[in-house]
């Protein structure tokens, strides 16, 4: 009997779980699903900046590409994804290439911006009918991914957070009866 | 004097630790305070103070990675990147779930009290007699007339922002000015008072965030992100407050990556002599000697000292005579209440971010109702203005749904009620000496659960928060309830409670251990009951008192 085991063999008489205690013995081991790494290519981050900024297109604010939502997109996939994520995700690329395939007879990256818009918005209903009747077991949908992580991306990085939104770091005073016309930008904390 | 010889010896630098090292030093009293884990230092070690949002790689969230590595803190909120570093490494410092019990920990000088909730609220004599009223457990030793001074004294250090409500059920403090209602705030309050003609009332929350200057302290900036360190010293913390005294005075030396691993009990004198510590880094043993010591390191950790010291006289450790030692534990059940939407106040807005918001005062079996529970709850809430939710739009990207997104949305209001847990004898904790942390020191196993009393009295904190919300005009009404897991209210109490007769308890009014006098123990172990409100400013105060008590009896020549 190894010391893991034996631990584990004393929680169980005790009729309890050691908490850490296995990770105290191997540490850390999670890999990442293969093809994660792939999302860091240029030519990827292009891609996940093109889908980011087709659902947070530049108005008279930036939109999702310029703030760097491209780039942020494979940290959080890589290390904060659960496998099953993760390969949902990747999945997903495919399936939009796929989806851009049969309906405009080009993927993604080739599509006009107005072509992308158009396809997302099919994309978007088809995602969010799934949502709506998916049991919590059930995966998610690759677009609801996309969507979560491009408006986290989107509105805690600079240029969302200090233009798309108000930032004040160091606000100094609280005020809780503070004014408000329509129009202007919510906090963005 | 040798370099290991002291007046007094404190255990713990959170909360109660740091007060103790105030009195004990300012009280002329050479002290070190042995902490276990490392130093943070303040501003310097606050890493995360000044970042901005995107300035974390996880925008704050967690990974994977962490998620595996702390298993008790991804249980709940507390783990995200921002402020792992205030959180115990669990791997190396593991604990035995006989049933599921969640510990949040705090291993660094200053504990618990870089990351607390600073909600700061009065026990009343609601709580003191409450054990004797009822015949559960056994009597407080003390009343609120006893410890009234002791929470001034405390208040007045330590800076508490509140209003002075005057009400019976909820002690006023010696109070800097609030953190302000905001305006729906103030109208959803206005509402429940005149409905329930005071006997329900929204109040500001009390906090240990100071709202003017304070004791050379730069006051609340509204940054709302004090679990990161706050560099203007805003909230109370034992870096902020107590320990600058403490070493003001010349009297304090701290010694950190300290594991106290018992106390060194003399059975000729029946007194402590010192404490046997073992350095973290090093794993070398040291001895301190001093003539009283404080036991701050945390409810059951402190408990955890006792049953690991004088075991040659006692099985069960040090207090452990009464049988009491370890039992009686004791949390506050929360993650449930209710919240909705406030319609209007579209043209209202606020500016700054509160590390505050509303308090609801415990209104179940005082004065002439009576529910079929005993004891009662409060609730902590807000009112605010989210983004709006682009999720209910029709048409769901692009242009025209991002720039609707970057606009506020309707204003909500939510509260979470905290209910108090009784002191069961048989929730407990003890020492598993089978199972060994990363210096081979034998860990607690934690056996406790909620009960009946609790379960019902879960109802009541769910239907009346509903209730409460449709008198005040609120709409769209919702109730939840996320479970509770004990531990997850981080208000350890209990396990070396105070009492009356050393037959039934471990502590007597005085916070000395019965068994060894010159013994204090003055963080939430020391707890006979738990209150529904939120305990530390408790700590502080029977602190505080307890040493102003020692330096008497010492002075007297009775320790």
């Amino acid at each position: 009997m190894n010391r893991r085991e034996a631990l584990a063999r004393v929680a169980w008489i005790m009729g309890g779980a050691v908490v850490g205690a296995n990770l105290f013995l191997e540490g850390c081991t999670r890999k990442a699903v293969n093809g994660v790494e792939g999302l860091f290519e240029p030519d990827m981050v292009d891609f996940l900046g093109n889908i980011a900024d087709t659902i947070l297109p530049p108005t008279s604010t930036p939109g999702a590409k310029e703030a760097g939502v491209g780039e942020f997109i494979p940290v959080m996939v890589r290390d904060c994804y659960t496998e099953e994520d993760q390969k949902v995700f990747l999945d997903g690329l495919n399936e939009l290439d796929r989806a851009a395939n049969e309906k405009l007879g080009r993927k993604f990256q080739e599509l006009s911006a107005g072509e992308r818009t158009e396809l997302l918005i099919g994309v978007d209903k088809e995602a969010k009918t799934y949502q709506a009747a998916k049991t919590e077991e059930d995966p998610n949908h690759y677009f609801h991914l996309f969507k979560q992580l491009t408006l986290l991306g989107y509105f805690t990085s600079e240029l969302g957070a200090t233009k798309a939104l108000r930032y004040v770091q160091v606000p100094g005073k609280y005020d809780g009866d503070y004014p408000y016309k329509k129009g202007d930008k919510a906090w963005a904390i | 004097m040798a370099d290991n010889v002291y007046d007094a010896i404190v255990i713990g630098s959170g909360i109660s630790g740091g007060w103790a090292a105030k009195e004990l030093t300012q009280k002329g009293l050479k002290t070190i305070m042995l902490e276990r884990g490392r130093n943070v230092e303040h501003v310097k070690d606050y890493v995360s103070a000044t970042k901005h949002p995107w300035e974390f790689p996880h925008r704050g969230g967690r990974t994977q990675q962490m998620i595996e590595e702390y298993p008790v803190l991804s249980r709940d909120y507390p783990l995200n990147e921002k402020n792992l570093d205030f959180w115990v490494n669990e791997q190396e410092s593991p604990y035995v779930e006989v049933k599921r019990f969640d510990w949040y920990r705090g291993y660094q000088v200053g504990g618990r009290s870089l990351t607390w909730g600073r909600q700061s609220y009065r026990h009343g004599d609601l709580d003191f007699e409450a054990n004797l009223r009822e015949g559960i457990a056994v009597d407080w030793p003390i009343r609120y007339k006893d410890i009234a001074p002791w929470y001034s004294y405390v208040e007045q250090w330590a800076g508490i922002s509140g209003n002075r409500d005057g009400l019976d059920v909820l002690p006023d403090g010696d109070f800097l000015p609030p953190i302000p209602m905001n305006v729906v705030e103030k109208d959803l309050a206005a509402r429940v008072k005149a409905h329930y003609n005071g006997a329900r009332q929204f109040i500001h929350s009390r906090v240990a965030n100071i709202s003017v200057p304070h004791q050379g302290r730069v006051n609340c900036q509204f940054q709302n992100q004090c679990w990161l360190g706050c560099n203007f010293g805003a909230y109370f913390s034992t870096q902020s407050s107590t320990l600058p005294a403490a070493v003001a005075t010349g009297n304090l030396t701290l010694r950190p990556f300290s594991i106290v691993t018992q106390i060194l009990y003399d059975k000729d004198t029946k007194r402590a002599k010192g404490v046997e510590v073992l350095d973290a880094e090093t794993n070398q043993t040291y001895e301190y000697f001093a003539k009283v010591i404080f036991v701050c390191a945390s409810a059951f950790n402190s408990t955890w000292i006792l049953m690991n010291s004088a075991t040659d006289i006692w099985d069960g450790g040090l207090g452990s005579s009464s049988g009491e030692l370890g039992h009686n534990a004791m949390d506050h059940h929360f993650r449930c209440g209710a919240g909705g939407r406030v319609e209007g106040y579209e043209d209202k807005y606020y500016y700054g971010r509160r590390p505050a918001g509303l308090y609801i005062p415990r209104f179940r079996n005082v004065g002439n109702d009576k529910r079929d529970y005993v004891r009662g709850f409060g609730y902590q809430g807000a009112a605010s203005r989210g983004r709006w939710s682009g999720e209910i739009a029709e048409l769901s990207i692009g242009g025209e749904w991002k720039d609707a997104m970057c606009e506020p949305g309707d204003w909500s209001v939510g509260f979470t009620a905290f209910g108090e847990i009784l002191p069961y004898h048989e929730n407990r904790i003890s020492l598993d000496r089978n199972v060994k942390d990363k210096w081979g020191l034998p860990v607690l196993a934690m056996d406790m659960e909620i009960k009946e009393n609790e379960l019902k009295m879960r109802k009541d904190m769910i239907e009346d928060c509903q209730e409460m919300l449709e008198v005040a005009g609120v709409k769209d009404v919702y109730t939840f309830d996320s479970g509770y897991g004990f531990g997850q209210g981080i208000h350890e109490m209990g396990t070396a409670r105070m009492g009356r007769d050393p037959k039934t308890s471990v502590l007597n009014g005085n916070n000395q251990v019965w068994d060894a006098t010159n013994v204090f123990v003055t963080d939430g172990a020391c707890m006979t009951s738990a209150s529904c409100v939120n305990p530390s400013l408790t700590y502080m105060a029977l602190t505080a008192r307890a040493a102003d008590f020692a330096v008497k009896e010492l002075k007297k020549g009775n320790l």
